[in-house]
C-alpha cells in the first residue's frame, strides 16, 4: 500500500440526538488521502460537515469514529505543524498586523532572538503585499488587508499541513482575485500541503491540484475526486482558454446542483474511498 | 464644528456655575439689622452668628486659605486637608490594591472553569450585596486595630466588581482568539498572557474603574465611623465644630479626588483598549 502523507480513514462526526439511542450523523467513511506537496480543495454545500472535517484536522473538533494520520503519526489535538486560516480571520486585534505574524512565528520557534523573528515575519508580509502596513492594527486594515495578514501568519509557521476554512469567502470578487493570485505564488515558493475549503468552483479549479466533492448532509460523504488537469503555473486569465476548464467546471456545477443531493455515490465498496474522475484529454 | 462644540459647552458650563453660585450667594446672606443690636447680640458678634449656609465667597477664601498650607499639622484635632486626604487616599490605595490582587486571579479562575464559577457564584451573590460597613464591628473585633479595619472595609467593597468583571471578561474572549492559541500550541499560562488577559482587559479596567469609585465612596464614611484622621473623619469634625464653609470645602474636595482617581483609571483603560 501507498504511503500518503496524509490519510483519513472512516471519519464520522455525529452528536446525539433527541432519542436516548438516536444519533445525528453529519458526515461518515470520510476516507481521503493527501499527498506531500498536494493542494486540495473541498467543495460542498453548507451544512455538509466541511468546516468539521477540517477543525478535526486541525484538532480543535473531535472525530466520534475514525483517525486522522499525519506522517505516519495519529494526530490528536493541535499541533504548530498542521496551521490554520480561519474564514474570519481571527487576528488578535490589540496586535498590529507584525505582532500577529510575530506572534505565530515566536510560538513556533520560541529559541529565536527578536530580531530574527522580526525579520522572518517581515518577509512573509511582504510576501502577501502588506509591506508598509505592518505597524497597522487590524481594525486600520480592510478585509482582504486582514486575511492576507492571517496568511502570512499561517505560511510563516512553516506548517506540514496548511488548514484554510474558506478563506476568500468574507471577500468582494475583486479582492478575492488578487489574494487568490497572492496565495499561489507564496504557496509555490513553500511547496505547502494545504487542504482548503471553499464555496467558489472557479476558485478550486484555480488553486486546486484535487477536489473532493461533499454530498450534502446530513450523513454526508465525500463522493468524488476530482482532478485538475491543467498544468501550472496557472492565472486566472489563462485558465479559462484550456480545454479542460470547462469539462472540470461542468462536471463539478452538474455534481453541485444535481447529484449531491441523492446519495448516487458510487463507492469503492472495498474501502468507501471516493471515486476518482480524471478528465483530462 | 468641533471645536465651536466645546467652546459652546465650556461657555455653558461656566453661565450654569455663575447661576448657582449667585443664587447661592444672594440666598445666603447674613440678614442686614433693621433694630439696634441688643447687647448679647454685640457680645456674640453681631447678627453673623445667625445660623446659614455660608455663601459661596466665604467658602471659596476658606478654600485658598487651607490649599495654601495643605499639609501643615497643628496636633490631632487640627490637619491641613491635604494631610487629611493623604489618609483616605491612601487606605483607598492599598485596600484597592489588595483587592485587585486577590480578585483578579480569582476572577481569571472562575473565569476560565465552569465548575469554579458554579462552585464560587453562591458565595459571592451572598457576599456582595453586603454593605461594606457592615463588615466594620466584626473587622475591629478580630483586628483590633481601627485604621486596618477601614483598609479591610475598603478591600471588601472593591473585591466584587473586579472579580465579577473580571470573571465576565475572561469567560467571553472570542472563541476564535483560544483557537488561535490552541492551534499555536501555547501552554495554559502563555494563552492567558498572550491572548486571554489583553482581550478581557479592558472589561477588567472597568470593573477597577468601578470598584475605586465605590472604595472612594465607603472611605468617607469608614473614617466617620473609625475616627482619628483622614477626609470623612475631617468632615464629621468640622460639623462637630459647626464650620460649615470647611464641611462644603471638604465635600467639594472629596468630589475632585474621586474624579481625579476615576480619571487616572480611564486613562489606564485607554492603553488596554482595542477596535475589533
Amino acid at each position: 500500500m501507498k504511503h500518503h502523507f496524509l490519510q483519513i480513514e472512516n471519519l464520522k462526526k455525529s452528536y446525539p440526538g433527541p432519542d436516548k439511542d438516536s444519533e445525528l450523523v453529519i458526515f461518515e467513511n470520510a476516507n481521503f488521502t493527501i499527498d506531500k506537496g498536494e493542494f486540495v480543495c473541498v467543495i460542498g454545500h453548507s451544512g455538509c460537515g466541511k468546516s468539521t472535517i477540517l477543525n478535526i484536522l486541525a484538532g480543535l473538533d473531535e472525530a466520534s469514529d475514525g483517525i486522522v494520520i499525519m506522517d505516519g503519526k495519529e494526530i490528536s489535538g493541535p499541533s504548530l505543524e498542521r496551521g490554520v486560516v480561519f474564514q474570519n480571520y481571527s487576528l488578535l486585534p490589540w496586535r498590529t498586523a507584525l505582532q500577529n505574524v510575530t506572534f505565530g512565528v515566536q510560538a513556533r520557534w520560541p529559541e529565536w532572538s527578536k530580531d530574527k523573528v522580526q525579520e522572518h515575519s517581515l518577509r512573509f508580509l511582504e510576501l502577501v503585499g502588506l509591506k508598509g502596513a505592518e505597524d497597522r492594527k487590524p481594525s486600520q486594515l480592510s478585509g482582504g488587508m486582514r486575511q492576507r495578514v492571517s496568511i502570512a501568519r499561517a505560511f510563516a509557521t512553516q506548517p506540514q499541513l496548511l488548514l484554510m476554512d474558506e478563506p476568500f469567502g468574507a471577500l468582494d470578487a475583486l479582492t478575492r482575485g488578487v489574494i487568490q493570485e497572492e496565495l499561489i505564488k507564496i504557496w509555490e515558493e513553500s511547496k505547502q500541503t494545504v487542504f482548503m475549503i471553499t464555496h467558489d468552483v472557479d476558485e478550486a479549479i484555480l488553486l486546486a491540484d484535487r477536489i473532493l466533492l461533499m454530498t450534502n448532509g446530513p450523513k454526508a460523504r465525500i463522493a468524488e475526486s476530482v482532478k485538475v488537469s491543467i498544468p501550472r503555473p496557472r492565472k486566472r486569465t489563462e485558465i479559462i482558454h484550456h480545454q479542460d476548464y470547462y469539462k472540470i467546471r461542468n462536471h463539478l456545477v452538474d455534481f453541485l446542483v444535481d447529484r449531491s443531493k441523492q446519495d448516487i455515490t458510487v463507492l469503492n465498496p472495498k474501502d468507501a474511498s471516493p471515486k476518482i474522475i480524471d478528465l483530462a484529454s | 464644528m468641533l471645536k465651536s462644540l466645546k467652546v459652546k459647552s465650556a461657555l455653558l458650563s461656566i453661565i450654569f456655575l455663575v447661576i448657582l453660585l449667585g443664587i447661592w450667594e444672594g440666598a445666603n446672606q447674613a440678614p442686614t439689622d433693621t433694630k439696634p443690636l441688643t447687647e448679647y447680640e454685640m457680645l456674640m458678634g453681631g447678627a453673623s452668628q445667625e445660623a446659614r449656609v455660608p455663601p459661596p465667597s466665604e467658602v471659596i477664601e476658606l478654600g485658598f486659605k487651607e490649599l495654601s498650607d495643605p499639609f501643615y499639622d497643628a496636633g490631632p484635632n487640627d490637619k491641613g486637608i491635604g494631610i487629611q486626604l493623604g489618609y483616605s487616599i491612601y487606605r483607598v490605595m492599598v485596600g484597592f490594591l489588595l483587592a485587585a490582587a486577590i480578585a483578579i486571579p480569582i476572577g481569571f479562575l472562575i473565569g476560565m472553569s465552569p465548575l469554579m464559577y458554579n462552585a464560587l457564584n453562591p458565595f459571592i451573590q451572598v457576599l456582595r450585596p453586603i454593605s461594606p460597613l457592615a463588615w466594620m464591628p466584626l473587622a475591629l473585633f478580630i483586628i483590633k486595630d481601627s485604621e486596618i479595619s477601614a483598609i479591610f472595609v475598603i478591600f471588601i467593597c472593591s473585591i466584587w466588581p473586579m472579580l465579577i468583571n473580571t470573571a465576565f471578561g475572561v469567560a467571553n474572549v472570542r472563541k476564535d482568539w483560544i483557537n488561535v492559541a490552541r492551534t499555536h500550541q501555547l501552554s495554559p499560562l502563555q494563552t492567558a498572557m498572550q491572548v486571554i488577559l489583553p482581550a478581557a482587559a479592558p472589561t477588567i479596567l472597568t470593573g477597577m474603574r468601578i470598584s475605586i469609585g465605590i472604595a472612594w465612596l465607603v472611605i468617607v464614611a469608614a473614617e466617620m465611623l473609625v475616627g482619628g484622621t483622614g477626609i470623612g473623619y475631617y468632615v464629621w469634625n468640622e460639623w462637630n465644630n459647626l464650620d460649615l464653609a470647611s464641611v462644603i470645602f471638604s465635600i467639594f474636595m472629596i468630589g475632585v479626588i474621586g474624579m481625579l482617581l476615576d480619571m487616572m483609571l480611564a486613562y489606564a483603560a485607554r492603553w488596554v483598549t482595542y477596535q475589533e
